[in-house]
């Protein structure tokens, strides 16, 4: 149902595609598009699922897999690889025990990799669902990730 | 339209505005390799190797959609531009599987036949990809992704000209894959197994699946016995297979053929296309006569069927309920031959030549079964024929013309046309006209439901009855007339339309996704001459005259749309569902 | 209204809140109630000021004094002290970058200040009071447009100011809008491209977040000059704020009668949609954008057509960047006369420029187009974090060029880095000290043009794959002298084949790191 009301709140215009899978995926309480996601999608624009699905998967921010409730997005550009985000990923890696694009047992976390989030002067940085997290090293990952757990 | 004047290789040329650089260069002689572009397809300039320097341009431009521009000064066949396409070859090679010589597109593989014109004899890369899972899960169509360049074409074929969209670009970047909406599979999606994107693919990453060991298994079995049926339009394109020109005709030698590979009869579709016009237009008349419904839509090409299902469910009972020619002649090979020749309908093997990837999906269909048993075991494609044909080591063009088998084997002229675009309406209003007006119609030829116009329509006057009728042929045109009809009953209760003959391929049955490979549209429409040409010279044209037809009902059938023929002859639809193809509810 | 003893401007941007931006500013609103200086000292949001890395930055006016890595423990201090005493708290000051006291040219003639048009407003006004924005001069432009002008009159001034767009070519951006306006058709379209995503590059984003209006009524000059009906801002899905903000400034702008139908009360009507991405680095290209925008995968169309004869849903249509359109209404109100007065003679006015690495104070810097990058590092920047040395730079972004401690006089502009074989690009500056594997950034380079290739061609789908086996091989130390050669190869065959300028572009990283830095290159390798 609630995904009627999402729909409802845009034209069912194909450029708004991008708007409804955003919403979608967003109220998801998995953070993921479900199938039933893409179908909704495809038939409030009237358009084809296997169209939904190509662009869906085209957009690195959407996700065609159940995700934690907390989805890391480490970035991995030149800036953020020069401040050292490569050992920062085998230390996510290692201390959530789960490799890129996977979830971890309890479902909290989600370890992504992402291109240039564009603050880059903090290098490096990741984004956690909304929320931009910089400077990091392996003491403030571990301080952000106990916070995190905590709260869930 | 302004002359373009310009410079290829040093040589001037003048053209037409709006002609690519592609077409200019054959003006003057020069071919230039291509790898993703198709004559009946928009350019995508996916895969770079039709580029050619500009002078004054520091990037290269892609021949196959880049329009000529007056003075430019064009090479086609420098160093720099011999390196870069040797380069992107080699790039395509090295995410290629090279299996070639055990490859269903061996020898007919375009990838394969650009290395040759490139010269290509090294390679340097090494091969070096993740092998992807073969799509298996459908009974017509393999995809075979670990060969897939990702040209595109099947997808424009799907999604532009089919309308299908069963597959579709995802992901992105080196991960791209073509697939189906939900990665499910071919088989467990919307894909209605017109097998164009066969048509149309390149290399060796689509195909049919193939019965060709089942069907050597039966013959080999002499506890089989093994009937073939063939359709009107593989009478067409066999000989392609052979090295013959496009659009030689081979009904002959294809029976003579098949006679040598130890079928134990050889019978022919046309039979059955003589008798699906008695039984179809039977009902046509019926409806027209007696206030059915209209219009009465036609009903062999199971493409169109299953496309049907899925996206116009409400128009199911417009259909006729009519099987389609191979399957009344299944039903009939296990019932009406079972009883005449005392041979167990269980011991009967019924195996179908087609030029179509759909017929495998339809005699897997758990309602075709009137037999009790399934009605067709296997159909084999066209290509698939003439491998078997190749193995046994015959010759099929070196064969002698031999005719069919009795009691299945005759027809008429009017069944071999159901092979082309406009086909099955124009025998349908041979027989239709003589079934209302018990006169015979005298000008066989209905020319305006010939040639391949996307939509045909006409208007016949039958004793004064105006028969409004439309062809169509490919599933988007058909999209366009079943539209307008969909809206026609929706506003006003009613259409235009009498008759509608709708084929899943372009062209019609002599572009199907069974057919040799190289298929485009001027080569169908050559085909399609063929079969018109066969109606010509046959003895009958119309469906009714066939001895055979009467026969049948004389003796077993009483007569059209009798009970007898609407258990074994006669079907129905079902609603399918959009996310998998599946059978949602019985209509 | 009250008079106001003292404003403390509060930066919120993307950088400044995950420092904990709206604590700070909670405690700083209670303090004041607090010491009863609510009536005498405001606090006002604003965008970046572009300093990064700093935390929480505070500036209190009138002293116009600046605070860092402020936390909400240290605000009764500073309430207390520099508010109600007038003592500023030493120990919080920001000291490091004398040289971003922001003075106009005019007033000081130093070079070495910033001279900020585009980013004038930036860290000054509240982004979200659109009063702020007006009082600073804005929409002064665009009433001056609807008075004075005729479209002809606007393009002419925009073709003299000698605008280059800043997206990155650097194509003259009067004469795009020459076209536009040549090209007849009765709806029109104005794309900002928003879709910031050329690695070290933040400059749109700061802008958005921090000037929003300057955008819009660059948007509705744009749109007045090629007679465009519609106006969209394509922005990346991750800017979050960067959306929030225009979409709040188009509301209000609307309210103001500066958006919608007869602007002014003019005959102009014009109005801005905002659409979001989805993670995608090659929807930056124009036609991948539009293409992104009518809601398909982002795969870049074939040229010609050009957008501005059939874009957006086959319209003619005008792209421009953030940065170029936040130009147009300072040129607009002073004159391209003034605007000449900026940068070089060939690429005139100024340019954001973000630097970043391992330079002491990372940012965001407004400088003359010409500016060497030596002295944007040593004199913008700080110079190299921790007393290193230089070794080199990534200009531009990925699709960059690097260079050597060799280039550091070289003038940054469109024009002169082209001679160099580098690029200007979106003016991002990744600086590299001494201890940096050359080797290893170059991998990182190409792992991301591997990751963002849409995978429509083979050159770039297949290429970069190539590059990348390449690559690793030769940074695992696993590789021959002639995988180098097949680097610089394959890169060339993407420059010449590929559909779109993503794969075109690979070619000045590898070989502006051939270039300058071979010898570590052959180091990894065996002959």
């Amino acid at each position: 149902m609630y995904r009627d009301a999402i729909l409802k709140k845009f034209d069912p215009r194909l450029d708004n595609i991008l708007f409804i899978l955003h919403e979608l995926q967003d109220n998801n309480p998995q953070h993921y598009l479900a199938n039933a996601d893409i179908e909704k999608c495809a038939d409030y624009l009237n358009i084809p699922y296997s169209y939904v699905h190509g662009v869906v998967t085209f957009y690195s921010m959407f996700s065609l897999k159940p995700r934690g409730r907390y989805i890391i997005r480490l970035c991995d550009s030149p800036p953020c690889h020069l401040m050292g985000s490569e050992s920062l990923l085998d230390y996510l890696k290692k201390k959530l025990k789960v490799d890129v694009g996977k979830t971890t047992a309890d479902g909290v976390f989600t370890l992504e990799i992402t291109s240039c989030l564009g603050i880059c002067g903090v290098a490096p940085a990741l984004m956690m669902n909304e929320e931009m997290i910089g400077n990091l090293t392996p003491e403030r990952v571990d301080t952000v990730l106990e916070e995190r757990r905590q709260t869930s | 339209m302004n002359a373009i004047k310009a410079q290829i290789n040093h040589m001037e040329v003048e053209v037409q505005e709006g002609t690519t650089i592609l077409d200019a260069a054959k003006k003057v002689g020069f071919t230039i390799p291509t790898l993703c572009h198709h004559a009946d397809l928009k350019p995508q300039g996916s895969c770079g190797i039709c580029v050619v320097e500009v002078e004054g341009f520091p990037a290269m431009k892609r021949a196959c959609m880049t329009e000529m521009v007056n003075g430019w000064k064009i090479h086609t066949n420098s160093a720099r531009v011999r390196a870069v396409r040797k380069t992107l070859l080699e790039l395509i090679l090295s995410n290629h599987e090279m299996d070639c010589p055990i490859c269903i597109k061996n020898n007919a593989c375009e990838l394969q036949r650009l290395a040759a014109t490139l010269g290509m004899t090294t390679l340097k890369y090494p091969q070096n990809f993740q092998k992807k899972k073969i799509d298996n899960t459908s009974v017509a169509i393999v995809r075979n992704p670990n060969k897939c360049i990702l040209c595109g074409r099947c997808v424009q074929v799907c999604t532009e000209i089919q309308t299908v969209n069963a597959l579709a670009l995802s992901m992105r970047g080196f991960n791209t894959v073509i697939t189906d909406a939900f990665d499910a599979g071919l088989g467990n999606s919307v894909c209605v197994n017109c097998g164009q994107c066969i048509v149309y693919c390149p290399v060796g990453a689509l195909y049919e699946k193939s019965c060709v060991d089942k069907v050597w298994e039966v013959i080999n079995d002499p506890g089989k016995h093994v009937v073939v049926q063939e359709a009107p339009a593989v009478r067409a394109t066999l000989g392609e297979e052979f090295g013959m020109e496009p659009g030689s005709l081979v009904s002959g030698k294809m029976h003579a053929t098949l006679r040598r590979m130890r079928f134990d009869a050889v019978f022919d579709t046309n039979f059955a296309a003589d008798l699906t016009i008695l039984e179809e237009g039977t009902e046509i008349v019926d409806r027209v006569k007696n206030g059915g419904k209209l219009p009465v839509i036609t009903s062999c090409s199971p493409g169109w069927i299953k496309f049907m299902e899925t996206f116009y469910p409400h128009l199911s009972e417009y259909v006729s309920t009519a099987k389609s020619p191979q399957q009344m002649f299944g039903a009939l090979s296990k019932t009406y031959y079972s009883e005449i020749k005392g041979i167990p309908p269980e011991k009967i093997v019924s195996v179908s030549v087609m030029p179509c990837t759909a017929k495998k999906f339809e005699c897997n269909r758990p309602e075709m079964n009137s037999s009790r048993y399934q009605d067709v075991d296997y159909v084999l494609t066209t290509r698939e024929i003439a491998r078997m044909m190749k193995e046994a080591g015959i010759d099929l063009k070196e064969m002698p013309d031999e005719p069919a088998d009795d009691p299945m084997g005759e027809y008429s002229g009017a069944a071999t046309i159901f092979g082309v675009t406009g086909g099955v309406m124009e025998a349908a209003l041979r027989s239709a006209y003589f079934l209302i007006t018990g006169k015979e119609l005298e000008d066989l030829d209905i020319l305006p439901v010939r040639g391949m116009e996307g939509v045909k329509e006409a208007e016949i006057d039958v004793n004064g009855l105006k028969l409004k009728v439309a062809v169509a042929h490919g599933l988007g045109n058909a999209r366009k007339i079943l539209d307008k009809v969909s809206t026609q009953l929706k506003n006003e209760g009613k259409s235009e339309y009498h008759i509608i003959e709708i084929m899943a391929c372009p062209g019609g049955c002599v572009g199907g996704g069974g057919q040799p490979w190289g298929s485009n549209m001027a080569r169908r429409a050559r085909r399609g001459e063929t079969l018109l040409k066969e109606d010509k010279s046959l003895p009958y044209r119309r469906s009714h005259e066939n001895p055979s037809i009467k026969a049948i009902y004389e003796k077993y059938l009483e007569q059209p749309n009798s009970k007898k023929a609407h258990h074994l002859l006669h079907t129905h639809y079902y609603k399918r569902s959009k996310v998998d193809g599946k059978v949602i509810l019985d209509t | 209204m009250n008079i106001v003893r003292n404003h403390v401007l509060i930066s919120i941007d993307a950088g400044t809140l995950m420092s904990g931006a709206r604590a700070v500013e909670d405690a700083l609103v209670k303090e004041i109630v607090k010491q009863g200086l609510d009536k005498e000292v405001s606090v006002l949001e604003t965008g970046s000021i572009g300093i990064t890395g700093r935390g929480v930055i505070l500036v209190v006016y009138p002293e116009g004094i600046y605070y860092a890595d402020v936390t909400p423990d240290d605000v009764p201090e500073l309430v207390e002290e520099h508010l109600l005493k007038g003592r500023p708290l030493t120990r919080l000051i920001l000291t490091e970058t004398p040289k971003r006291t922001i003075i106009t040219k005019e007033k000081t003639g130093l070079l070495k200040e910033q001279p900020r048009i585009v980013l004038k407003n930036c860290g000054f006004i509240d982004p979200e009071n659109i009063d702020e924005y007006i009082a600073a001069g804005g929409y002064e432009g665009i009433a001056k447009v609807l008075q004075t002008m005729t479209s002809e009159d606007v393009v002419a001034e925009i073709k003299s100011s000698g605008l280059l767009g800043r997206g990155g070519a650097g194509f003259p951006t009067g004469m795009k809008w020459d076209f536009a306006i040549k090209t007849p058709g009765d709806e029109k379209f104005v794309i900002c491209n928003a879709d910031e995503g050329e690695p070290g590059t933040f400059k749109d984003r700061l802008i958005l977040e921090g000037d929003p209006h300057k955008l819009i009524e660059g948007m509705l000059i744009a749109g007045y000059a090629i007679h465009g009906t519609r106006g969209f801002v394509y922005i990346r899905g991750e800017y979050s704020l960067s959306i929030e903000r225009i979409e709040k400034a188009i509301l209000d702008a609307r309210a103001y009668g500066l958006l919608g139908k007869n602007i002014l009360e003019s005959n102009f009507s014009f109005d801005i949609v905002v659409m979001k991405g989805a993670g995608a680095y090659v929807c930056g290209e124009e036609t991948a954008l539009i293409e992104s925008l009518e809601g398909k995968r982002g795969h870049p169309r074939n040229k010609p057509p050009f957008p501005i004869n059939a874009g957006l849903w086959g319209k003619p249509t005008l792209v421009n960047n953030v940065e170029t359109l936040a130009n147009i209404s300072e040129i607009i109100r002073n004159g391209a006369e003034w605007y000449k007065g900026y940068g070089t003679e060939k690429c005139s006015g100024t340019k954001v420029f973000t630097i970043l690495g391992h330079v002491a104070t990372p940012g965001l810097v407004e400088t003359e187009m010409g500016t060497t990058l030596k002295d944007i590092i040593f004199e913008y920047g700080g110079g190299i974090k921790n007393g290193k040395t230089f070794k080199g730079a990534l200009v531009g972004g990925a699709a960059g060029a690097f260079l050597g401690p060799d280039m550091l006089n070289v003038k940054m502009d469109f024009v002169n880095l082209k001679e160099y074989s580098a690029a200007l690009g979106s003016g991002a500056i990744l600086v590299m000290n001494e201890d940096t594997d050359m080797v290893d950034m170059l991998k990182s380079v190409l792992h991301f043009f591997k990751h963002e290739s849409c995978g429509h061609c083979v050159p770039c789908r297949l290429g970069t794959a190539r590059l990348v086996e390449l690559i690793d091989d030769i940074a695992a130390s696993k590789a021959k002298k002639e995988d180098i050669d097949q680097l610089l190869e394959i890169t060339r065959v993407m420059k010449d084949s590929s559909f779109c300028p993503l794969g075109q572009s690979v070619t000045l990283p590898v070989s502006s790191a051939l270039k300058y830095f071979k010898n570590e290159f052959m180091s990894r390798v065996t002959s």
